[in-house]
């Protein structure tokens, strides 16, 4: 068998997904090659070449792959992934949008969002926002995977040192181009992958009131997230949002301020090892997953978090 | 111009699923279905380009059984002028659907094909982009905001750092995301017109695509139930735990 994982990156710098994809694509089994895609990507495929497990890194620097665009990747990884068993990529916006291009074009299924593997044909992925875990099994030659990065523990970073090839293939559909971006800036630790995250829900009541969480996240080194309703109320960016159409997210801890617990934000966290909850509702479905519960009114609560934290910390 | 809208039938978004004791999967019997919510929102914004004079012709398809057309007269109902039913009670798979979508594409020819980004039952998030790979047009996934631009359309898209926007030539498929718009609801008079409105029936082996799952569904199950915690009194004590029992922080 045969791997190609797609590695997720921003041209500088590789994301850590990807070394979880390495660890889904260890436990499958086989070959592991690295394809890195993208526009004066070099500094990523050393990067990519150090991490555990690696066999070749192959990289397609092109204008054609700067921005991700899913008609060019998927193309290119069509390309590029014949004659290998598995391709796989992280499941976050990138491996969501042009993997399920690069399936139609080799003829078979995509498994989407996979958090286990059975053998190197059957794989486990939620299904009805995580209130049922479903076993599927490819009957394809090929099989294209996304990967749920938070479903595995990153491979190392450091130690490896696999070969590194030019690939020599340019797949421009010349039907999509760039226009611009708008990325949100924050020094705070990624939220997809960060060990602590602090969320707040329609109880913050304003966009404002979210500084209190970004106080008790920094004292913490902890992620800011947030429920759909404190999106949809226009409170915090949509980049921010927790749950079955945001991110999903695996912490150490995860405490919800101002959050019910709606079954689509409990898809989001609910693989938490401990979650906190506070919130003023006894009833709210929130503390039925808690693994501590706090009935208060977070404009009192969260300060004290704040000091008592100053203490201990 | 015309467009195209694809909606599925699926469980409705607030029901509890169920995993049948048997584990072959969820319990539908009896079960509230509904219009899957990425879908609503593919419709409404069909209706609003339309209401702009972008749009000329809204036509809705759904892949499903029979009662698949409810959720097609609901589509109607809201604003679509017609409503093609690709009937089969097999499961259809993404890659299926795709193909069937790309049959009726190429008998109607819109200019714009909408979808949601994902159905809320099987959360796969890949019709959209097969479609799309199929009939080789370009893809706006997850978006916020379609600008038809004559030739071209630009997509805001939602994407993990924030927002990205791209130009796409026409024809082109755009998948929703949440924050695209607010669907609205359907009023009686527009329920009792939309029963008047066409809705042609074919079948996948009209469109000359045969339905052969590649996904075999092995088994279902429930996922392991969190047990619920404690309630503890005050910060201190929530703190104290954090640190002492739980050691997260």
């Amino acid at each position: 068998m045969s791997i190609l994982v797609f590695a997720e990156h921003d041209n500088s710098s590789l994301k850590q997904a990807t070394l979880s994809v390495l660890a889904a694509a260890k436990e499958i089994g086989g070959d592991i090659d690295v394809l890195v895609a993208g526009e004066n990507c070099g500094a990523v495929a050393e990067q990519a070449a150090k991490a555990d497990g690696v066999n070749k890194v192959l990289v397609a620097d092109n204008a054609a792959y700067g921005h991700n665009l899913g008609e060019n990747l998927g193309e290119l990884v069509a390309e590029a992934g014949k004659g290998y068993s598995h391709i796989l990529a992280a499941a976050g916006t990138t491996g969501k949008d042009f993997m399920p291009r690069v399936a139609a074009l080799l003829d078979v299924a995509q498994v989407s969002d996979i958090m286990g593997v059975v053998d190197a044909d059957t794989f486990v992925r939620p299904i009805y926002a995580g209130n049922a875990i479903a076993t599927v099994k490819s009957k394809d030659s090929t099989k294209v995977i996304t990967v749920r990065p938070t479903a595995f523990d990153p491979v190392a970073g450091e130690g490896g040192s696999a070969a590194v090839e030019n690939l020599d293939v340019v797949k421009d559909a010349g039907i999509s181009s760039f226009v611009n971006e708008e990325l949100a800036k924050s020094d705070r630790p990624d939220l997809a992958s960060a060990s602590i995250v602090i969320s707040g829900g329609r109880g913050m009541q304003n966009g404002d009131n979210f500084k209190m969480l970004e106080q008790v996240a920094d004292l913490l080194g902890a992620a800011v997230g947030a429920s759909r309703a404190a999106v949809d109320a226009g409170f915090v960016p949509n980049d921010m949002q927790v749950g079955q159409t945001g991110k999903i997210v695996a912490p150490q801890l995860y405490v919800a301020v101002g959050i019910s617990g709606a079954i689509q934000h409990l898809a989001g966290m609910g693989d938490s090892k401990v979650i906190v909850a506070i919130n003023k509702d006894e009833e709210a479905p929130i503390f039925q997953v808690a693994d501590y519960g706090l009935v208060a009114d977070l404009f009192e609560a969260v300060p004290q978090l704040e000091e008592e934290l100053k203490k201990v910390l | 111009m015309k467009v195209l809208v694809a909606v599925k039938r699926v469980i409705d978004y607030n029901v509890k699923v169920r995993v049948k004791p048997d584990n072959s999967g969820v319990d539908l019997a009896n079960v509230k279905m509904a219009m899957n919510p990425f879908c609503e929102i593919a419709v409404e914004e069909a209706v609003r380009l339309k209401e702009k004079g972008v749009a000329s012709e809204i036509v809705v398809v759904s892949i499903g059984p029979k009662a698949a057309q409810e959720q097609i007269r609901t589509a109607l109902a809201l604003g679509a002028d017609r409503g093609i039913h690709v009937e089969t009670d097999e499961e259809v798979q993404s890659l299926e659907a795709a193909k069937l979508l790309k049959a009726v594409v190429e008998k109607e020819e819109p200019k714009l094909v909408i979808l949601g980004k994902q159905s809320i039952d099987s959360d796969n998030n890949q019709t959209g982009q097969m479609l799309a790979a199929l009939t080789g047009m370009a893809q706006g996934t997850f978006a916020s905001e379609v600008a038809v631009d004559g030739e071209k359309v630009n997509v805001t898209r939602e994407v993990d750092g924030g927002l990205m926007t791209v130009s796409l030539n026409l024809p082109a498929v755009v998948t929703t995301d949440l924050r695209l718009n607010e669907p609205r609801y359907a009023s009686l008079p527009n329920i009792m017109k939309a029963k008047k409105k066409p809705l042609d029936a074919t079948t996948p082996a009209d469109l000359g695509v045969e339905i052969a799952p590649r996904l075999e569904t092995v088994k279902v199950e429930a996922p392991a139930a969190r047990k619920a915690g404690i309630k503890v009194e005050d910060v201190a004590q929530l703190v104290d735990k954090l640190k002492n029992e739980a050691k997260v922080i």
